[in-house]
């Protein structure tokens, strides 16, 4: 990236899936399909040379129907895919919001499973001790954590997820319909903490289906449609492109 | 002809596959006993070492490139909180549900000697000396890499949805596996240091460098499980059929049958096993009082050297793919 503003640059994106129609999970099945020419894989292209740039201090929504490769997208750029072709950069510090609560162990407690969440963001116990009652009086979880989360509701799941994700000030924060999280109190929290890591310079994607929730968060937008690009530009315009469609 | 990625990787299995398949056709090398000429000897061993260095160095340069390395260091160290919380996590998750705890890690090997020693021990009495201590040497080394693998296996699979959700680097997971194997094994030694003292076994100074097999087997192990836990991704078989190979493995490494009262021919063939190798080197300082010399040093070395390269390879070449077959 030449550019110092450019925070998330994706360039010619694609992304190919092999869907199997009967997917193979054994050597035996490979091998006796494979000697009798049975394997067959069909392409699907999730995404299809998708190129946009996000600047510093920006708020970037991604829109688009069910389907349209949006989690995809924020996938890529998450490092969690990698893409078929083309290449993606992230400048700083990447804090993904993917799917709340990912990579908990519903065996341990909240206590082990912040330390672990955090380690898997790279952060060392010595540090998460010092966030440590910050997480847990966010997710209003005091009571609760020396429980095993399969105990949780999927309500306190997703607090906690939210809780650990946001407790570092990123700056690159990747959202994926973040904003549904709990009750109604908990989403102005969570807006609250959000609009607080835009205020200190973070950089955001996002990803929602309410347009005015887009209109009123992002300056510029990205409308795919079937995993190629629609329009990209100002959030308003493109709102307007995607409620026409 | 242009050296490819790929052309390079086919290259470096099969100069594996070449100078393991010829320790076929030099038996004595295997059983090391005959009296050699020193011409011979230099030999197998130069052609030894330039096997293991070859595939050594052309896997690393085909991996590795200088800013590559840099960016896996840095990630390394970035992570190595996690290895730590996953490798004390697998570890505290074993015993949880268990009564008797971390007592059990050291139970189970004394409890097996004892059932197999009732048994063998009158069989074998006159070849082996203390054969307690010469079945719970054998079993240390042996069941640390067959545990190792096992659990490493599924461990990809096994945290599939962290992989799918998260950018982690993937090797974490076997690595963490074979760790906490690691950890097990030690238990496992305070259980042979008992049986050894309470025998009565001659000490010997060389038990003190018992790590150095120790180590040989976990690099091996860990070429492996990065093998299969690759493997099993796209094989869910797989599990299964390990299981079986591992069982006619057990009875190919001498655990508790003397190697000697098999005939040369089969002994060639157990020469194949690394885990003799390796089962052998810990016998010989355990035991024998006798720091193996330099060839079993290459043979352990290149063994190992080469499952690690082999599973950095595979391991690799498909991380990126995983994600398509959970």
């Amino acid at each position: 990236m030449e550019n110092e503003q450019t925070m998330i640059s994706v360039e010619n994106v694609s992304m190919r899936f092999n869907l199997s129609k009967d997917k193979i999970m054994g050597l035996k099945e490979y091998v006796i399909k494979s000697l009798n020419r049975q394997i067959y894989f069909e392409e699907f292209w999730a995404l299809k040379d998708v190129s946009f740039e996000v600047n510093r201090g920006e708020v970037f929504g991604v829109m688009g129907l069910n389907g349209a490769g949006k989690s995809t997208l924020l996938k890529i750029i998450a490092r969690v895919y990698k893409p078929t072709l083309g290449a993606v950069s992230v400048r700083g510090e990447l804090a993904p919001l993917l799917e709340l609560g990912a990579g908990f162990d519903p065996e341990f407690s909240a206590r082990d499973n912040i330390y672990m969440n955090g380690a898997m963001f790279g952060h060392p116990p010595k540090y998460m001790d010092e966030k440590y009652e910050e997480i847990i009086d966010f997710a209003e979880l005091r009571e609760f954590e020396d429980v095993a989360i399969k105990n949780y509701s999927s309500g306190m799941t997703a607090r906690l997820g939210f809780a650990v994700a946001t407790s570092v000030q990123p700056d690159v924060l990747i959202a994926d319909e973040i904003l549904g999280v709990g009750d109604y109190k908990f989403q102005a929290k969570c807006k609250e903490r959000i609009f607080g890591m835009i205020g200190r310079g973070a950089t955001v994607l996002l990803t929602s289906h309410n347009e005015t929730q887009i209109k009123s968060m992002c300056s510029r937008a990205i409308l795919l449609r079937k995993g190629e690009v629609a329009c990209v530009g100002d959030a308003a315009e493109v709102c307007d492109v995607y409620k026409e469609a | 002809m242009t050296l490819t990625k790929h052309r390079l990787a086919l290259l470096t299995i099969a100069m594996t596959v070449i100078y393991f398949a010829l320790f076929m056709f030099l038996p004595e090398s295997v059983v090391g006993n005959r009296a050699e000429s020193l011409l011979l000897y230099i030999s197998k061993v130069m052609f030894l070492g330039m096997g293991a260095s070859v595939t050594t160095a052309s896997t690393l340069i085909l991996i590795y490139k200088k800013e590559f390395i840099k960016w896996q260091m840095e990630s390394f160290r970035r992570f190595k909180y996690l290895l730590r919380l996953l490798v004390k996590r697998d570890f505290v998750s074993r015993y949880r549900k268990s009564m008797l705890g971390v007592l059990w890690s050291l139970l189970n090997p004394l409890l097996t000697m004892l059932v197999i020693t009732m048994v063998f021990s009158y069989i074998f009495n006159r070849a082996i000396d203390n054969f307690p201590v010469y079945l719970l040497s054998g079993q240390l080394i042996f069941h640390f890499y067959t545990e190792s693998t096992t659990r490493a296996m599924n461990s990809v699979i096994g945290h599939q949805a962290i992989i799918r959700k998260v950018y982690i680097p993937k090797y974490i997971f076997p690595l963490s596996s074979v760790l906490s194997s690691l950890v097990n094994v030690l238990f496992s030694l305070i259980a042979f240091v008992l049986v050894f003292i309470v025998t009565r076994a001659p000490f010997h100074w060389t038990i003190l460098l018992v790590p150095i097999p120790m180590l040989y087997t976990f690099v091996f192990s860990l070429g492996v499980a990065m093998i299969l836990s690759s493997l099993a991704v796209f094989f869910r078989d797989l599990t299964y059929l390990y299981g079986i190979f591992t069982t006619l493995l057990m009875y190919l490494t001498p655990l508790f049958y003397p190697a000697e009262i098999l005939p040369r021919r089969v002994l060639t063939l157990i020469g194949l096993n690394p885990m003799y190798h390796f089962v052998d080197y810990f016998r010989s300082l355990a035991l024998r009082g006798v720091v193996p010399g330099l060839w079993a040093n290459m043979v352990c070395f290149a063994f190992s050297m080469a499952a690690l390269c082999c599973g950095v390879y595979v391991f690799m070449a498909n991380q990126d793919r995983y994600y398509l077959y959970f």
